[in-house]
């Protein structure tokens, strides 16, 4: 930037433009309104105590929305992320306490499993050239059956437990699901493994080969290929790193619980994708944020536990969503016609 | 006589039932252009893609520097010098115009590697003023600038990767007069440093004045290629809308008996 040679043209409208096509501007709005209004019906939402609370469900939500931004910002979906973080929770659960093996080891099997799951998506959509929607449906339907297939076939109820008697157990909790006390508040350890997950992806985004790749193959597939960019090896890595995701949270939540539900997870592939979509992704593939789809999760997480603070029924959180949605969608939309408008 | 830098003998393609390209010879020498004109759905499109390696031709030979060769993909076109500047996929709108010049050969640095986006940017936008081509602003996307402007940041890429044959596919036909001019300009620039040009078009007053041969396709076949010393712009015109025909059109569009050469194709 500092050897821009001055040009009449780029002067006083440059900024501002720079300012509108950041992909995060709505989504930044959006949360300091939705903080301000929490805010206002209640003390407890803006105490420290209060921010680590809402913290808590943005950061695992967010860890999966930055991965999923990455993967519509190259232009596909994952509809499997959510209940792949249920298929590789009960698996490090059923293998440490049903199979011997220690947490680790366990953990270790169950990133193997989704890097697996996460290669096959990503084959048969480059392969097949289906829309990863219908594909990612696929998977989505049979890891779902597969969760609770094995988990009654094996246990005979509708979860896996006892994760807690398990040599490792409480090291691999410390490094995932424990708590870090700053300025004499507890902060789970997932919000520092969520901002660590934002930072990587936004330097990769931003600052590397395999970015520049990501939004090319989103933006427009053929004129990347027809210059040399490696289109289907990057989709693979990115249903790939979205399965690396859906393993961490797996691994914090049931590092958390001890235990897991076979139903865990479904239903959370759309939250991603809308945290996403808030964040400024577009659902055409080629623009989006990682920053942003972390801001998206933020304004979840606030809207999850500010309509308990604010003592309201947990109902209007659907109605919010869908709000939020609508509004972010149709910001993108002006911000995509701004920065596509073709003058000739 | 030296080596053309491309040649294409007797070569064809056909998908499925669709004979696209039928026994077209062509050749392409450094310093100079190459116009390939035709009518839509003449093969133009077929022809480059085979010369830019997306296709491989069903028949006859293509050869490189003189070596017949089969070129598996749009990367080892480039490796050998061969770039490619496709009629509506040369560039993604989205993404800023130094993004787009470095796609695909992104400079790095440093350890982890890193884009050097610092190098990148100052070139892309040297590279683009010594090709004449004043963009405002590196940052902006390309979709925010004119079709001309979209092409020739494609071509200046071409040149800046060494390309030692640019082929153009029609980038003169979404473009009003004066953004043709432009574009047409950028193609002399590119020849006079020695670059061999393929210019695909369908407007023969664009091609006459930048090309040196000239190759015209009708339903698949060569109806001939000429040298410009062999033929006249008017020649070419009624060649490529196929003169009897265009006589035909003439008569019945005259007020009063054949008007003849007057009549210009539109587009
Ligand atoms: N990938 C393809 N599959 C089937 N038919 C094709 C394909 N590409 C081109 N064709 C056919 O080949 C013919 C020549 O097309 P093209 O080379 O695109 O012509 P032009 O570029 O001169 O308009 C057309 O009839 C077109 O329908
Ligand atoms: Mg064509």
């Amino acid at each position: 930037m500092t050897s821009v040679t001055a040009d009449e043209r780029v002067a006083g409208a440059g900024w501002v433009r720079r300012l509108l096509i950041r992909p995060e501007l709505g989504s930044v709005v959006g949360a300091v309104a939705v903080f301000a209004f929490f805010s206002s019906q209640s003390a407890v939402f803006r105490s420290a105590e209060g921010v680590a609370n809402w913290l808590d469900p943005a950061s695992t939500l967010g860890i999966m929305a930055v991965a999923i931004a990455l993967l519509m910002i190259g232009g596909e979906f994952d509809l499997s992320a959510g209940v792949l973080t249920g298929t590789t929770g009960l698996v490090v659960v059923t293998l440490a306490t049903r199979y011997g093996l220690d947490v680790w080891t366990a953990m270790l099997a169950g990133l193997v499993l989704a890097l697996a799951v996460g290669f096959v998506n990503g084959l048969l959509v480059v392969r097949t050239r289906l829309p990863s929607f219908i594909v990612t449906l696929g998977t989505f339907l049979m890891l779902q059956g597969l969760n609770l297939g094995v988990t009654k076939a094996l246990t005979g109820t509708v979860q896996v437990g006892g994760l807690r008697r398990v040599e490792g157990y409480e090291s691999a909790r410390a490094l995932f699901a424990g708590s870090v006390t700053v300025g004499g508040v507890d902060f789970r350890v997932a919000i520092f493994w969520w901002l660590g997950v934002t930072a990587l992806a936004t330097w990769v985004l931003m600052r590397t080969r395999a970015g520049n790749w990501i939004f090319a193959v989103g933006g427009n597939e053929q004129a990347a290929r027809a210059v040399g960019v490696p289109a289907a090896r990057t989709k693979i890595a990115l249903f790939m790193t979205t399965a690396v995701a859906a393993w961490l949270v797996g691994s914090i939540l049931a590092l958390r619980f001890s235990s897991v539900q076979a139903n865990v997870g479904i239903g959370q592939e759309f939250i991603y994708i809308i945290a996403a979509v808030i964040g400024g992704c577009l659902l055409t593939g080629g623009y989006g944020s990682a920053i942003g789809a972390s801001i998206g999760a933020v304004i979840f997480g606030m809207a999850d536990k500010g309509i308990v603070f604010a003592g309201w029924d947990a109902d209007w959180f659907k109605f919010f969503l869908g709000g939020m949605l609508l509004l972010a969608t149709l910001a993108n939309r002006l911000v995509r016609r701004y920065a596509e408008e073709v003058r000739r | 006589m030296s080596t053309p830098l491309l040649q294409t003998r007797d070569v064809g393609k056909s998908f499925g039932s669709v004979i696209a390209l039928r026994d077209v010879s062509m050749l392409v020498n450094s310093g100079e252009v190459t116009c390939v004109l035709g009518d839509n759905g003449a093969g133009k499109s077929t022809l480059i893609k085979i010369l830019s390696g997306v296709h491989v031709q069903d028949r006859g030979e293509y050869l490189v520097d003189g070596a017949p060769v089969r070129l598996g993909g749009p990367r080892e076109a480039l490796d050998r010098g061969i770039a490619t500047v496709y009629q509506d996929l040369a560039m993604i709108p989205l993404m800023s115009v130094w993004r787009n010049f470095f796609l695909g050969s992104e400079p790095v640095t440093g350890r982890p590697r890193r884009l050097d986006v610092a190098r990148a940017k100052d070139v892309a936008r040297r590279e683009l003023l010594d090709m004449g081509i004043d963009i405002r602003d590196v940052d902006q996307p390309v979709g925010t600038l004119s079709g001309g402007e979209r092409q020739s940041v494609a071509i200046a890429r071409a040149v800046h990767f060494g390309a030692r044959a640019l082929i153009l596919d029609e980038p003169t036909s979404a473009l009003g007069v004066k953004q043709a001019g432009v574009v047409l300009r950028y193609i002399a620039r590119a020849r006079d440093r020695g670059l061999g040009v393929v210019f695909i078009t369908h407007n023969p007053h664009h091609a006459f004045p930048v090309g040196d041969r000239f190759l015209v396709l009708n339903r698949g076949t060569s109806l001939g290629e000429f040298a410009k010393a062999d033929i006249t712009r008017d020649e070419l015109t009624s060649l490529m809308a196929g003169g009897a025909e265009l006589d035909q059109l003439a008569h019945e569009l005259g007020r009063d008996g054949p008007a003849g050469a007057g009549v210009t194709p539109e587009r």
